[in-house]
């Protein structure tokens, strides 16, 4: 279709083509996500297979010094005067052996590793009144996962420590001086700078979020439940099983369920973030507005559901609502209702409030960003509008509209995976309720698939479907990410922005 | 706000706001008075609909704080007013044997003091290296932290839980398990910041790298003291937020009353100890949480206003 053609369509003939063409391209943008993934492994491989290339070069031309390196770490660094580096490698390889071949093999890493295909075969036994543990799948998993990853380290430092040497004999060969200890670490603080600030954040991440989330991905092909809770009982490995419990459709597992919750919270996710995001415009607009008196104080009164701790506001409104609370007993008393309004025991409604509330939470901070960037629109442009004689809605639709979402698309995106992790919202309000026969696991028909994880992980200590479900929840995100991100490009166009 | 000038043809309005001069046709003005008057009233209609809709909850809340606990009812009753104003329930929380509330309070103060003053540095470290240094690994870096993100938080707490077991830092030692917890991953926040070191002119580095200073010390004596904004901003965020922290706070001290935060204490009170009890003990519990918080939010609120819309409009 030519330029000409589009233009002459009619506006949805015009959507229609657009949104053809888009889901058409799908498939293409997949294959080049793909094909960059392919890329990028194949990328690494490379590297990986020169690496190697270069350790055994290194090896057969390297001198002693760096030969014996291959064995001790950190020698050639010291045996060339480079004391701090070789300190660092020798006691990095120390600890790594330690840990490794302990004298007591219940804590050595080779114990756990050689468990970790089983997780275990040693059941808890009771000999007469006392219990006589076995294995603990969940430490053999727990501590197999963080000896990986310091073998992974492992090799990694000693691959440095031998391309050091060969870099070290290149020097002093072509003349030059290596650096002493103290050029080091006086370069720690200046070349080297991002090593120090990158070092302890680095390391917090590695343990509490990296090492946690592979955990809990191996947990999701386990059975690892509460009928399988170490130390008294071992869990062992089930391949795609929780996957297929958690998404098929049979009576006795969670699909339906699955899909009536994933609904619900793409629903909320959708309210939550495109209702607030235009009332809390317009409620920006109105404040902003010339001739407004006291713009100050209105906002400073919408802030306080920002600045008042969550768990207060939200709980005491929760409260509010109530069957007993304070709305149903006035509006009783004042006789518009004879029974209490099903606030949180009707589903319907349930949803309803849940949205509306959030509103309540939600307009202020998109209020606060909405003024930001409305005082950023160039006023001219609204200027000329008013001359060409565009009313104040007209205004709105083709000035601050497009002017808004083109600088807040990405915003809007990062807002929409928030909310589909928005826990303390419904946690607080509603706790997933009211439940329902018809929902399995628990979950309740305000649940989102964050509270269902929660309710799965603390009140059913159900594990492996908890980390399933966090996967699932993870790949949705993950998915509508990779969508939105490679139709924002348009959004972001400066053309389209006229 | 505007002065007008009566001539002839034509009105001017001198715009003191946008720094223009305009024309406008003068019988149009007039009508466009009266249609003016009539949208700034209604907006004003709406604006205090508005107050009273968000403000009213926090009213409630203190006048159900003050109600009698002795001669009325300490659970949800069917009217706003208190019968009989008093201070039964603060003397409760703050005197009474049986109330942990002060130590709550000072557990959580505690938590937020030290994750406020460790999460700023981490995040600063984070942030400034991630925009102002070039080094290798940067956007592999930036790359990993986006996917971990899109991991949900909760799934990792049992993880969570047993390791600062292994470390003795659960129930008893909960106030410091916390505060690791929190402050350990902190580092991956680090896109409001960034952005905003990213407005800094690169130029400003240079010109100091030549005249002999090192990266630390253009961060130090350069950077640091053009980021304050971003400084407050960063500590208001870690200090306000263990504050409302309910479900890693409850996983990590269950059972162990005396180390909840306060928000694990009062959740308890309302849903799942006898709440009719505790209701108003609660909202006094709640009053004394919110007003120090929301003086301290307010009194840095313009720091608050950078902070989100600099960090909304990068994404």
């Amino acid at each position: 279709m030519t330029d000409l053609e589009y233009l002459k369509l009619s506006k949805p003939a015009k959507m229609g083509y657009k949104t053809r063409k888009f889901f058409a391209a799908l498939p293409k943008k997949l294959v080049g996500v793909c094909k960059k993934l392919g890329q990028g492994i194949i990328h690494a491989g490379a590297g990986f297979i020169r690496g190697c290339k270069d350790t055994v070069q290194t090896f057969r031309t390297g001198d002693w010094k760096t030969k014996l390196s291959f064995l001790v770490m950190g020698f050639g660094s010291f045996a060339r005067g480079q004391w701090g580096r070789g300190l660092l490698f020798f006691l990095f390889q120390t600890v790594f052996n330690i840990f490794m071949f302990m004298p007591n093999a219940q804590f050595s890493g080779c114990y756990y590793l050689g468990k970790l295909s089983t997780l275990g075969t040693v059941e808890t036994y009771k000999e007469g009144r006392r219990t006589v543990y076995g294995d603990n799948s969940f430490f053999i998993l727990l501590y197999g996962v963080l000896t990986l990853f310091f073998i992974v380290a492992f090799i990694y430092t000693w691959y440095v420590n031998v391309k050091q040497n060969r870099l070290s004999e290149m020097i002093l060969k072509s003349g030059h001086k290596l650096k002493s200890t103290k050029e080091d670490v006086s370069a720690l603080m200046d070349s080297q700078f991002h090593k120090t600030l990158l070092a302890l954040p680095t390391l917090g991440v590695t343990i509490f979020t990296i090492l946690p989330i592979l955990f809990m991905i191996l947990v999701a092909f386990t059975n690892f439940d509460a009928t399988h809770q170490p130390p008294s009982k071992l869990f062992t490995w089930v391949g795609w099983d929780n996957f297929r419990q958690l998404l098929s459709t049979d009576t006795s597992s969670y699909g339906n369920t699955f899909s009536q919750v994933l609904l619900w919270t793409l629903i909320w996710a959708f309210f939550a973030t495109f209702l607030n995001y235009f009332l809390g415009m317009l409620v920006a607009i109105m404040i902003n507005k010339k001739g407004i008196k006291l713009k100050k104080m209105w906002r400073t009164i919408l802030v306080m559901t920002i600045a008042i701790p969550q768990f207060v506001s939200l709980l005491y409104v929760s409260k509010m609502f109530a069957a007993d609370g304070l709305i149903n007993s006035y509006l009783m008393k004042w006789g518009w209702i004879s029974s209490p309004l099903p606030f949180w025991t009707n589903p319907t409604w349930a949803r309803v409030t849940v949205i509306v509330i959030n509103v309540w939470i939600g307009i202020p901070y998109l209020m606060l960003i909405a003024t930001g960037i409305l005082m950023n629109i160039p006023a001219d442009l609204y200027e000329s509008a008013r001359i060409d004689g565009a009313n104040a809605f007209q205004m709105y639709k083709k000035i601050t509209l497009p002017y808004m979402l083109f600088v807040t698309g990405p915003y809007l995106l990062t807002s929409f995976t928030g909310n589909i992790n928005n826990f303390n919202v419904i946690f607080l309000l509603s706790q997933g309720k009211p439940l329902s026969l018809e929902l399995s696991g628990n979950a309740g028909y305000t649940d989102l698939l964050i509270t269902w994880l929660y309710k799965m992980t603390v009140n059913d200590t159900n594990y492996k479907l908890a980390a399933v479900m966090g996967i699932l929840v993870f790949v949705v995100t993950a998915v509508i990410n990779l969508i939105v991100y490679n139709m924002i490009p348009s959004v972001k166009n400066e053309e389209d922005f006229q | 706000m505007s002065k007008k000038h009566e001539v002839p043809e034509v009105d001017i309005v001198i715009d003191e706001e946008a720094g223009v001069i305009r024309e406008v046709k003068p019988e149009k003005t007039r009508s466009k008075k009266g249609h003016e008057r009539r949208v700034n009233t209604s907006i004003y209609v709406i604006l205090i609909l508005m107050s009273i809709i968000w403000l009213a909850p926090f009213f409630f809340l203190v006048f159900q704080s003050f109600r009698s606990y002795a001669t009325e009812s300490g659970g949800m009753v069917d009217y706003l007013l208190p019968k009989q104003w008093s201070l039964d329930n603060y003397k409760w929380l703050l005197e009474s044997q049986e109330s942990n509330f002060l130590r709550w309070y000072g557990n959580t103060l505690i938590i937020a003091i030290f994750s406020a003053a460790i999460q700023t540095i981490m995040v600063l470290s984070v942030s400034y290296a991630l925009s102002r240094l070039r080094f290798r690994g940067r956007k592999l870096i930036m790359n990993v932290v986006l996917v971990l993100g899109m991991f949900p938080g909760f799934l990792t707490m049992i993880t969570l839980y047993f390791l600062l077991k292994q470390l003795g830092l659960t129930q008893t030692g909960a106030i410091p398990g916390l505060i690791l917890i929190y402050v350990a991953s902190s580092g991956m926040g680090y896109y409001i910041s960034k952005g905003f070191f990213d407005t800094i002119p690169k130029s400003l580095d240079e010109s100091a790298r030549i005249d002999g200073a090192t990266r630390f010390q253009v961060f130090k004596k350069i950077i640091m003291p053009l980021a304050k904004p971003i400084v407050i901003y960063t500590i208001l965020m870690a200090f306000m937020a263990p504050w409302g922290d309910y479900v890693f706070a409850s996983y990590v001290a269950f059972g162990s009353e005396p180390n909840y935060n306060v928000a694990v204490g009062l959740y308890r009170w309302v849903n799942v100890a006898d709440y009719q009890g505790y209701f108003t003990r609660f909202c006094a519990g709640g009053v004394l949480v919110a007003v120090p918080i929301t003086a301290l939010f307010l009194a840095l609120q313009k720091y608050y206003v950078e902070g989100v819309t600099g960090g909304a409009v990068k994404g």
